[in-house]
């Protein structure tokens, strides 16, 4: 490839992603079918700018997977590995085993052999973590029962990549085809040693990998980052990864076990943050570039001469793996709702996929044919979620288990109709709301986890549930009659959502919210927002209080000087919100670091700050060693 | 033995004078308890319950704070308008009170002569305590003239420790008894019944 065509061909990749992912995000799509349908759009089948050269681009690009596990087991927490353990090897392993088992079963009942209707089983078992996390994440259910469970099978998934990238050489019926990645050259060396040499050079790198990752890592990295040189530490990172793999390939094991070992390794590592975000953006890219290749290579030709099978594979895979989630949700006791939006929102198939058949491919474990049909299969059950979703959330949630309504008697609603709505009941909203209910003022709550929900029912209290930020929620809440609405809900997005909606629905309702931090309440107040309230500054300024209190100050001093500090610190939040910039986001760390330093140069200026006059004698014995007079007597 | 409870009010001990060696002189015995207010309820939310306790348990009780305005800081007024509760401290059934003693322990910027009825305040110390000794009085208290520490902005740091000491013997005669009843009414401060040297009180 000369200079040229390959500046063009990179023009034509990043313009096509660039192009079409945003479209894709905007029409809540996703970034991983974004890059597929750039791959479509730019490939044979439609514009045709890239062509045979596809496929080396994926082999290129595959390193990207590699790169994600690296990630990947640089992520996994061992404490929160053990905190989840019971829902991530129960409902996890059992989601896997499961649907793998019946998918496979399908497959041989479509006639496929046993070796390949096994590999699509456990392929098609996955589920989308990118897609799946973002949809609950952007809907403010990470924190429901629903969106624990789906974090909890989605990590199970992430790991069970790994022994099935080990397992699949071992499915093979036929010889591989030979533009295989594996097949460096390198492997020969290894390959010629006996049996028990192989396991032994095997074992050995993996030993290699650990005490190297817990001896000669860390200090290297300590070098490294003492030469202040970002870009350094950045190549460093690369190098480490690069390296792994390719030792792994020398002794003919897959690069992306190695780079997984690796990333556990340096889990618990202090420089694990700094590695995470060097090595993201090339992940997110050569991904990128992976699923454009994909998208690029599937055969449309295929597709068009098989409209019914493909749209009924589709149906069928959403449906088998929706009822697996459901019984499954039912054993462990999900709420019935809860459990419909478990099965629906991991009802798709996911990324890894587009890994694992274009490695089945190599290997020889899938023909082509099966492989082409259902990555067209994959891709269109991922288009599908976020519909899904929708319907799940408008036609069966409203239908199934909790109601969105508060209570079946409509007169005893309009009986008690509530001063107080508060939209999230999670620790924050449960406080006021405890506090408010011990003083015997009436709330309505507004929430979205359905377990909670049932709960808080049963205790009495008027709970609706739901979105609050929908217009009909909050009317059937009584926001038309409340006198004021405490907005506690998560996420930040959804809060600005909801006062939008109240804003122009509800204009006479006073708001109440809740602000995570500083530029979270710039946002609100650039809202239009007056009762911003901090979770993090009463408490951070009772610790202030608490720590003058053990160095011998008074508390009364202490408690006041806090005092005065917090309503200094509310207005200087004033005065900075209305010189931000509307559309002003900080988003990197040097941003931060400057807003900081501005709070900071302010902070210094105001000399009021520690002073109570009124107590002060100094003036008053001026005076009467001047003889003059005093009130203060 | 008399047990003695100091309710002390200062909102802002760190930058006093006079209290910071009162209060290091008041003995340190089981007999004398010292209640610092603005210490334990900073917010100014105080426990009833707790206090009146404290109260039942004590013989002799001093409000022991600086001459603002006139009058106590705050808190002590918060104190008095919620512990001294109607049924409890006085009214119908109110005599939990009943014999005990109590007085003020003052600091004032002003001396007794600028507190005298040609001087600049018009009225004297005891007159502006009036609120407290009315207050007593219905809570079947037994009001005791206040101790005082007069004119503390001309007075040196070795004057004010002589004072504390006039304090501490105060307390040591009250929790043993020494004082009586004839002897308080007799006096218009206390400061009379313990005498210190005439260097300072000129």
């Amino acid at each position: 490839m000369d200079q040229h065509s390959f500046l063009f061909q990179a023009m034509v990749y990043l313009a096509a992603a660039v192009i079409m992912v945003p479209v894709a995000k905007k029409l809540g799509l996703g970034s991983v079918l974004g890059y597929l349908l750039a791959g479509v759009v730019i490939g044979p089948a439609l514009l045709g700018f890239i062509g045979k050269e596809g496929q080396d681009i994926m082999h290129f690009a595959e390193f990207g997977v590699v790169m994600m596990l690296f990630i990947i087991g640089l992520e996994l927490e061992p404490e929160l590995l053990w905190k989840l353990r019971k829902p991530i090897i129960g409902l996890g392993g059992l989601q896997v085993l499961i649907t793998a088992v019946v998918i496979a079963g399908i497959a041989l009942a479509f006639g496929l052999s046993w070796k390949p209707a096994l590999a699509l089983g456990m392929i098609l078992s996955l589920s989308s973590t990118a897609i799946v996390l973002q949809t609950l994440n952007e809907k403010g259910l990470m924190k429901s029962s629903a969106g624990q469970s789906s974090f909890s099978v989605l990590l199970f998934q992430d790991i069970a990549v790994i022994p099935m990238l080990a397992l699949f050489p071992l499915l093979a019926t036929f010889k591989k085809e030979n533009t295989a990645a594996a097949d460096h050259g390198t492997t020969g060396w290894v390959s010629s040693l006996p049996g028990w040499g192989q396991t032994l050079v095997v074992l050995g790198s993996v030993a290699v990998i650990i005490i190297a990752g817990r001896y000669l890592v860390r200090p290297l990295f300590r070098i490294v980052a003492a030469t202040r040189l970002r870009e350094l530490f950045t190549a460093t990172a690369l190098l480490l990864v690069v390296g792994i793999a390719v030792l792994m390939t020398f002794v003919g094991l897959s690069p992306a076990l190695g780079t997984f070992l690796a990333g556990v390794v340096l889990a618990n590592s202090e420089y694990r943050h700094e590695l995470e975000s060097d090595i993201d953006p090339f992940k997110g890219l050569l991904l990128g570039l992976f699923f454009i290749a994909v998208g690029a290579s599937i055969d449309f030709n295929l597709i068009l001469q098989n409209p019914g099978t493909i749209i009924g594979l589709v149906l069928l895979l959403m449906l088998v793996k929706a009822v697996v989630l459901f019984v499954l949700g039912r054993i462990f006791k999900m709420g019935i709702d809860q459990n419909m939006l478990f099965a629906f929102a991991l009802s798709q198939v996911g990324e890894f996929a587009f890994v694992l058949f274009s490695f089945s491919l190599q290997e020889g474990i899938l023909p082509k044919r099966v492989t082409d049909i259902m990555m067209a299969v994959v891709a269109i059950s991922m288009g599908l979620t976020p519909l899904v979703m929708l319907i799940n959330e408008k036609f069966i949630q409203p239908f199934a288990g909790t109601k969105t309504s508060a209570s079946e008697k409509e007169a005893d609603a309009i009986d008690e109709r509530n001063p107080v709505i508060i939209a999230g009941f999670g620790h924050f909203g449960n406080t006021v709301g405890r506090f408010l209910r011990a003083h015997g003022i009436g709330a309505t709550i507004l929430d979205i986890d359905s377990d909670r929900v049932d709960l808080l029912r049963r205790m009495g209290f008027k709970v609706y549930y739901g979105d609050a930020s929908r217009y009909d929620l909050l009317h059937a809440a009584g926001a038309a009659h409340a006198k004021l609405i405490i907005i506690a809900l998560e996420p930040a997005e959804k809060r600005l959502e909801m006062i939008e909606t109240i804003k122009k629905h509800f204009p006479d309702l006073r708001m109440l919210v809740r602000a995570e931090n500083r530029f979270d309440a710039y946002d609100l107040m650039n809202a239009g927002m007056l009762h911003v309230y901090r979770e993090t500054v009463d408490t951070a300024l009772r610790v202030g209080v608490d720590a003058m209190k053990f160095l011998g100050h008074r508390t009364y001093s202490a408690k006041r000087a806090s005092r005065t500090f917090l309503k200094y610190d509310e207005q200087n939040l004033k005065k900075l919100a209305s010189i931000r910039e509307n559309e002003q986001y900080i988003n990197t760390a040097r941003e931060l670091i400057e807003e900081l330093e501005k709070i900071i140069q302010a902070d210094m200026q105001d000399k009021t700050l520690s002073t109570d006059t009124g107590w002060d004698e100094d003036t008053l014995i001026a005076d009467a060693a001047g003889g003059g007079l005093s009130v203060k007597s | 033995m008399a047990k003695i409870l100091v309710l002390f009010a200062h909102p802002a001990l760190e930058k006093s004078r006079v209290h910071k060696r009162m209060l290091r002189r008041i003995p340190q015995t089981e007999n004398v308890l010292l209640n610092d207010l603005y210490e334990t309820y900073p917010d100014l939310d105080i426990d009833i319950r707790a206090e009146q306790q404290l109260l039942l348990q004590h013989d002799i009780i001093i409000w022991q704070h600086p001459f603002y305005w006139y009058s106590a800081p705050a808190i002590i007024k918060q104190w008095i308008d919620l512990v001294l509760e109607h049924g409890w401290a006085y009214g119908t059934g109110g005599k939990a009170l009943a014999g005990k003693l109590i007085f003020n322990a003052i600091s004032s910027g002003g001396s007794f002569e600028a507190y005298s009825k040609n001087g600049r305040n018009r009225f004297t110390i005891k007159d502006f305590l009036l609120p407290f000794e009315q207050t007593a009085v219905l809570c079947n208290m037994n009001y005791l003239p206040p101790f005082v520490v007069p004119g503390t902005h001309r007075l040196s740091n070795d004057a004010i420790e002589l004072y504390a000491l006039q304090y501490e013997q105060l307390l040591v005669s009250l929790s043993h008894n020494r004082i009586s009843p004839d002897e308080w009414a007799g006096v218009n401060y206390l400061n009379e019944l313990v005498p210190i040297p005439q260097t300072i009180q000129s």
